[in-house]
């Protein structure tokens, strides 16, 4: 009988949440619809890329990831950095902190789901997707790293959705969450965050053909630059909820971001300095790589004015960070954050993926930049993306407002965007 | 938007005006959605359905092989117009392969890449061969200074040829690599590559730190009189599309007792291949007597592609 009960009440908030995530302004709309569209052009270019083959790509056995690795390997450092506003939240036991956890959580299963698509897209054969299930397929595990991060990524994705899905469910209850059944889960979550973005790094610095990668402060640096990119992301989120909404928001939970986000870009600006100092005062293995991405190499340029526009956008995006401006809410914290994302989605991609294959192991350059087809599915991943954000903050703004709650009887008609 | 009050989805029970149209939305999205992928589905109509649940190559019963092996010649000869066969050759016990390549008479004339891109069914617009010939400045052995697009007669004055291919590892990388087990190494020491098993996921090319694997990156190509007849199923049979590849030795000939295809075509005698267990094969000989040596050694993959110079 309670159990029954219970799954009437869960279907029925499954169901009023439909109705919230698809309710709202003009303005809702029209967003939802150019996600939808830009989404539909990337799944129809993903679909003749099938058909057709990955000849559609501008990816060569020289360069054999390109664009939708770079894009994977972003999300990645997203999906761990959405998840550093819980660090505060609950080993501090800040207050403030605990409505917007949720964000960064929130965030982190969309990030997922964005990085899991750029690895399917970047498949040959599709179609023998179950092969990696365990069980039925061969999983090579534990000698393939990228089993590890199969692993790790769906642990993460299953973690978020079930605090995620316990906290705003037992709001829409009335009840209090009972810490029992999320806590442990939270803290397992800042530990596995840290994980996957490790994993993924080992991904690339586990192999010793690619000097360029195999260096042991890969891993490092993915997680500085995560703990920017990350809550970058959740300030701009913050920022649209905050305007967007009537939730009610203080200014604490993002001036810790920012304090977080200072440190972390100090240190990865720092690693920078420090790899480039060794690769071009020691030189060695690792150099030809570097200096074709830096400077050029055998007169070929094709990444140089990626990486100066990626740290030029870091440096700038950082000082702004540091004025006293980015604490308070306005245009520069906003500028801040763009510059860091765009700078750090080029320097984890195309200044690192890229680079590895350039020259290639028998030091050929054979140069690559994304086709049409790569661009228009990149862009197809984001937009389902922050299709789904955009959706899983309307029924998690909704419930915080109680808006969305079983105790309402009515549900409103509509609700702000 | 007035026909779209027609539809209501029973999940949503309050049918009112704006369900209606939400529900109107949702029906025309997914028609957009199904158009946007039909190309998937003009794809998937061409796959053959037992192909796409067939077992992996290590799990098959001999029986459930063999109907692989005969639908596979069923469409090798429909494809050539030839009497072609696509055979399964399994390591021969006792046998373990090394090859070894002479660099004082090597000349850079790419025959044996020709031999390969010939024997192995190789696409054809693409050029595609498991060999690379890389010029190479003499006074040390520096790829960086090396060059594999040369296009002069050959032997040029300061250079000497160094071809490259798949090292045969023995402590391969590009296995390790592999998420799936959709390649692996034989117990003659020859990896190979299960092209119906592979997922096209590229993690290998990216371990292999000699540029020995060559993806589908669309389906070969090849006039059906210039198909090869005699196929294996691990080597030279036409790949499908979005599979990765690499040179086998040619198996297909090798565990048959014959030479490699770059071998025979090779007009200097550069090229010493062999049984390592066999005490009096010439590859024995060369590796017990001339002061040979690998690529990469540092990285400690263990080729089984020896170099050596005659002075
Ligand atoms: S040379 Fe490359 S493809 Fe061949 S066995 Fe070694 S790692 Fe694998
Ligand atoms: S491309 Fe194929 S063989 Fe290579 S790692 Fe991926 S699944 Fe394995």
């Amino acid at each position: 009988m309670m159990i029954r009960q219970e799954t009437v009440s869960y279907l029925r908030f499954l169901r009023r949440s439909l109705h919230v995530a698809t309710d709202g302004g003009w303005l809702f709309y029209a967003w939802m619809l150019v996600l939808t569209a830009v989404a539909l052009v990337g799944a129809n270019a993903w679909a003749v890329q099938v058909r057709d083959g990955m000849i559609r790509t501008n990816m060569t056995d020289h360069v054999s990831w390109g664009l939708y690795i770079a894009n994977f390997t972003f999300c990645v450092g997203l999906a761990a950095g959405g998840v550093m506003m819980v660090i505060p939240a609950y080993l501090y036991h800040d207050h403030d902190m605990h409505e917007v956890v949720i964000v960064g959580e929130v965030l982190a299963i969309a990030a997922i789901i964005m990085s899991t698509l750029s690895v399917v897209v970047d498949l040959g054969r599709p179609d023998r997707f179950w092969h990696l299930i365990p069980g039925i397929g061969k999983f090579n595990w534990p000698m393939s790293m990228l089993t590890w991060d199969i692993i790790v990524l769906n642990g993460y994705l299953l973690i978020n959705l079930h605090v995620v899905g316990y906290l705003l469910y037992t709001r829409f209850r009335g009840a209090e969450p009972n810490p029992k059944w999320y806590v442990p889960f939270v803290l397992l979550s800042i530990v596995w965050a840290i994980s996957i973005h490790t994993v993924t790094a080992f991904l690339y610095c586990g192999l010793g053909g690619r000097p360029f990668w195999n260096t042991a402060l890969l891993a490092p640096r993915f997680l500085a630059s995560a703990f920017v990119s990350g809550p970058a992301f959740i300030l701009l989120v913050l920022r649209v909820v905050r305007v967007g909404t009537e939730l009610p928001m203080s200014p604490g939970p993002a001036r810790l971001l920012v304090q977080i986000i200072r440190v972390a870009a100090v240190v990865n600006l720092l690693m920078l300095v420090s790899e480039l100092f060794t690769l071009f005062y020691a030189g060695g293995a690792h150099l030809a790589s570097a200096r074709y991405l830096f400077f050029g190499d055998h007169g070929k340029y094709g990444l140089v004015t990626w990486i100066w526009t990626a740290i030029g956008l870091n440096v700038v995006g950082t000082i702004l960070f540091f004025t006293p401006a980015a604490l308070e809410r306005g245009w520069t914290r906003v500028a801040a954050c763009a510059m860091v994302i765009v700078g750090i989605w080029i320097e984890k991609g195309m200044g690192l993926i890229i680079p590895g294959f350039i020259p290639s192991t028998l030091h050929e350059v054979v140069e690559y930049a994304p086709s049409l087809t790569e661009w228009k599915v990149t862009a197809g991943i984001w937009a389902l993306g922050l299709l789904l954000l955009t959706a899983m903050l309307k029924v998690t703004v909704a419930v915080f407002t109680n808006k969305l709650s079983a105790l309402a009887e009515i549900p409103p008609v509509s609700s702000s965007s | 938007m007035s026909e779209s009050r027609k539809f209501s989805l029973p999940i949503l029970g309050e049918v009112d005006r704006r369900t209606a149209v939400k529900a109107g939305a949702a029906t025309l999205g997914l028609a957009a959605w199904a158009a946007a992928i039909r190309p998937w589905f003009e794809w998937t109509a061409e796959l053959n359905p037992d192909e796409v649940l067939q077992k992996h190559y290590r799990e098959l019963t001999p029986e459930q092989l063999q109907v692989i092996l005969n639908k596979l010649t069923d469409e090798a000869r429909k494809q050539s117009g030839k009497p072609a066969v696509v055979k399964d050759h399994k390591p021969i016990p006792g046998v373990s392969f090394a090859y070894a390549l002479n660099l004082s008479i090597c000349i850079g004339c790419r025959k044996c890449a020709e031999a390969c891109h010939v024997e192995n069914n190789h696409d054809r617009p693409s050029h595609q061969s498991y060999i690379r010939v890389f010029e190479m400045q003499k006074g040390g052995i520096d790829f960086e200074k090396g060059n594999a697009n040369y296009d002069h007669p050959v032997p040029a004055k300061d250079k000497y040829y160094m071809p490259v291919q798949c090292q045969q590892c023995e402590n391969p990388p590009c296995v390790k690599a592999c998420p799936i087990e959709a390649t692996w190494q034989e117990s003659d020491g020859i990896v190979v590559v299960d092209y119906n098993w592979c997922i096209g996921c590229r993690y290998c090319e990216a371990a292999c730190p000699y540029h020995a694997r060559r993806f589908n990156w669309e389906k070969p190509q090849i006039p059906a009189n210039e198909i090869n007849p005699n196929q294996s199923y691990l080597s030279n049979r036409v790949r499908p599309q979005g599979v990765m590849e690499k040179c086998t030795f040619c198996l297909h000939r090798t565990r048959e007792g014959k030479l490699p295809a770059c071998l025979e075509a090779c007009p200097t005698g550069a090229r010493v291949f062999g049984n390592v267990l066999d005490p009096d094969s010439e590859i024995r000989w060369v590796l017990e007597n001339k002061r040979v040596f690998v690529l990469k050694e540092e990285l400690g993959t263990k080729p089984r592609f020896y170099y050596f110079f005659d002075k």
